[in-house]
C-alpha cells in the first residue's frame, strides 16, 4: 500500500451536510472537486493522495539505481520504460490532489521538508539485479492490490487516476516476476541471489499495507468515506495468499517459518513483520530515508533554473506576440 | 506559487472517428510544452492520434449547484425520445 497511517480528519460541519453527503457516498455517487465536502474528507484525501503520489515519484529512485546497470539492453527498456511509468502515475496523482485546492510547489515542499511522507518500503535498498526483479514482483504486486479497489473510491478525480494506474500497474508486476523467474531458473549462483533478494524484501513488502487492524486506529472514517476500501490485514492476507503460491512455483522459499495453508480458514497462517522495524523506518530512520530526502530535495534545487527558465522564455514568447498583433 | 508552471486540460483523439476526450491534466510553461509533455504522461501506449490542450483557468464549467435548474426541466419532455410514439405495426420500422 503506497499510503500508510492516513490519520482522518475530525470534522465539524453542518449535520444535515455531512448526512446529505453520506448518503451520496453510499449511493456510490462519486464526489467532483466542485461538490460539497467535509473539511475532514479534503484534508484526508490531499494527505493520502499526496503521500501516494509522492511513492511513485520516490519509488523511481531505488529502481533507477540499477537502469545503467541492467543485464541486457532489452532488460534497461524494460526498466526504463517502468520508471517513465512511475513518474506519469505521481503526475495523475499530484494533478487529483490540486483538485483539492493544494497547489504542486505546496505538496512538492511538504515532501520535501518531510512534512508529508512516502510509502516505508522506498526507505529498503536495490543492492543488486535480482532485487529489481523482486521490486517489480512484490513491492507492485502489493501496490495493486490496494489500487485496484481504490479504482471505486469515492472521489472523481482519485477514482480515474487509479483506473489509468492499475491498467498500466500489471505491466509492472510481470516484468518483475519474469525478470526473477530467469534468475531462479538460472545458475545455482543467480538463484541464491533471487533467494536473497525476497528473503530481504518478503517482510517490508508486508509492511506496505501498513500496521495490523487492532493498531490501525485511523481506518472506519476512511472507510465510511469510500477512500479507503479494505481493512490492512485483509489485504496483507490477500497478498500473502496470491503471493506464496508464485514464489512455490520459482522454487523461492517465503522467510517464515511459520507460513502454512490454513484449511479451515481457506488462507495461509504468516508471521507479521517487526513493527518496531515499521514504525522506526516511518520516523526517519530506515537504511536508505536520508538519501531518498537528498535525492529528491537535489532533483527539485537543480532544476530550478530549467522551470524558471521556462516560464520566463514562455512569458516573452507570449509579449511578443501580444506586441505583434 | 511563487513560479509555477501553469495547469492545462488534456484532450486526447483515442482514434479517428472520434470525439477528444479529457484525459488529466499536467504543469507546463506555454501550450507548446504541454503538448510534449501530455504526449509523455498520456499517450505512452498508443492511446492517442491528436492532442488538444487548454490552461485550465480558460474553461468555464457550470456549477453543481446549478444542478436542478438546468437539468430537470429535460426530466418532464419525454416526448423527445423516439419510443414516445406508439407506430402501428403494419407500418414497418420507422
Amino acid at each position: 500500500m503506497y499510503a500508510q497511517m492516513i490519520k482522518s480528519e475530525a470534522t465539524q460541519d453542518d449535520p444535515e451536510k455531512l448526512a446529505a453527503f453520506q448518503a451520496r457516498i453510499d449511493a456510490g455517487e462519486k464526489i467532483e472537486p466542485k461538490d460539497w465536502m467535509p473539511e475532514g474528507y479534503r484534508k484526508t484525501l490531499i494527505r493520502q493522495i499526496g503521500q501516494h503520489a509522492h511513492s511513485e515519484i520516490v519509488g523511481q529512485l531505488p529502481e533507477g539505481n540499477w537502469i545503467t546497470r541492467a543485464p541486457t539492453l532489452e532488460r534497461k527498456a524494460i526498466l526504463l520504460a517502468k520508471v517513465q511509468d512511475e513518474a506519469g502515475h505521481g503526475l495523475y496523482l499530484y494533478c487529483a490532489a490540486e483538485t483539492l485546492g493544494v497547489s504542486r510547489d505546496e505538496i512538492t515542499e511538504m515532501l520535501l521538508d518531510g512534512r508529508m511522507k512516502y510509502s516505508s518500503i522506498f526507505n529498503y535498498p536495490t543492492l543488486n539485479w535480482a532485487d529489481i526483479g523482486a521490486v517489480g514482483w512484490l513491492v507492485d504486486g502489493a501496490a495493486i492490490m490496494n489500487q485496484v479497489p481504490l479504482q471505486r473510491t469515492s472521489f472523481g478525480p482519485y477514482s480515474r487516476a487509479m483506473i489509468r494506474i492499475c491498467k498500466e500497474e500489471s505491466f509492472h508486476q510481470r516484468q518483475g516476476y519474469d525478470a526473477i523467474r530467469k534468475m531462479a531458473e538460472g545458475t545455482p549462483e543467480q538463484k541464491k541471489m533471487a533467494q536473497d533478494a525476497l528473503n530481504r524484501l518478503w517482510y517490508p513488502s508486508l509492511m506496505m499495507f501498513g500496521p495490523s487492524d487492532k493498531d490501525s486506529v485511523h481506518s472506519a472514517q476512511s472507510m465510511k468515506w469510500k477512500i479507503k476500501m479494505n481493512t490492512n490485514d485483509e489485504l496483507r492476507q490477500k497478498f500473502v495468499d496470491q503471493t506464496v503460491p508464485q514464489a512455490e512455483y520459482l522454487g523461492l522459499t517465503v522467510p517464515d517459518e511459520n507460513l502454512k495453508w490454513n484449511e479451515e480458514r481457506g488462507h495461509y497462517d504468516y508471521t507479521d513483520p517487526d513493527w518496531s522495524e515499521f514504525f522506526d523506518v516511518i520516523q526517519g530512520n530506515g537504511p536508505c530515508n536520508v538519501d531518498r530526502l537528498a535525492d529528491r530535495n537535489k532533483a527539485w534545487d537543480d532544476g530550478a533554473w530549467v522551470r524558471d527558465g521556462l516560464l520566463a522564455h514562455a512569458k516573452k514568447k507570449a509579449a511578443r506576440q501580444h506586441a505583434a498583433e | 506559487m511563487k513560479n509555477e508552471w501553469p495547469l492545462w486540460e488534456i484532450f486526447i483523439r483515442g482514434q479517428h472517428g472520434m470525439s477528444h476526450r479529457h484525459v488529466g491534466s499536467l504543469h507546463a510553461p506555454d501550450a507548446e510544452m504541454a503538448i510534449k509533455n501530455a504526449r509523455d504522461v498520456y499517450t505512452r501506449r498508443n492511446e492517442g492520434v491528436s492532442i488538444w490542450v487548454v490552461e485550465a483557468n480558460h474553461i468555464s464549467a457550470s456549477s453543481p449547484s446549478d444542478k436542478g435548474p438546468l437539468y430537470e426541466p429535460s426530466e418532464s419532455k419525454v416526448y423527445r425520445h423516439p419510443t414516445f410514439f406508439d407506430i402501428p405495426e403494419e407500418v414497418g420500422a420507422m
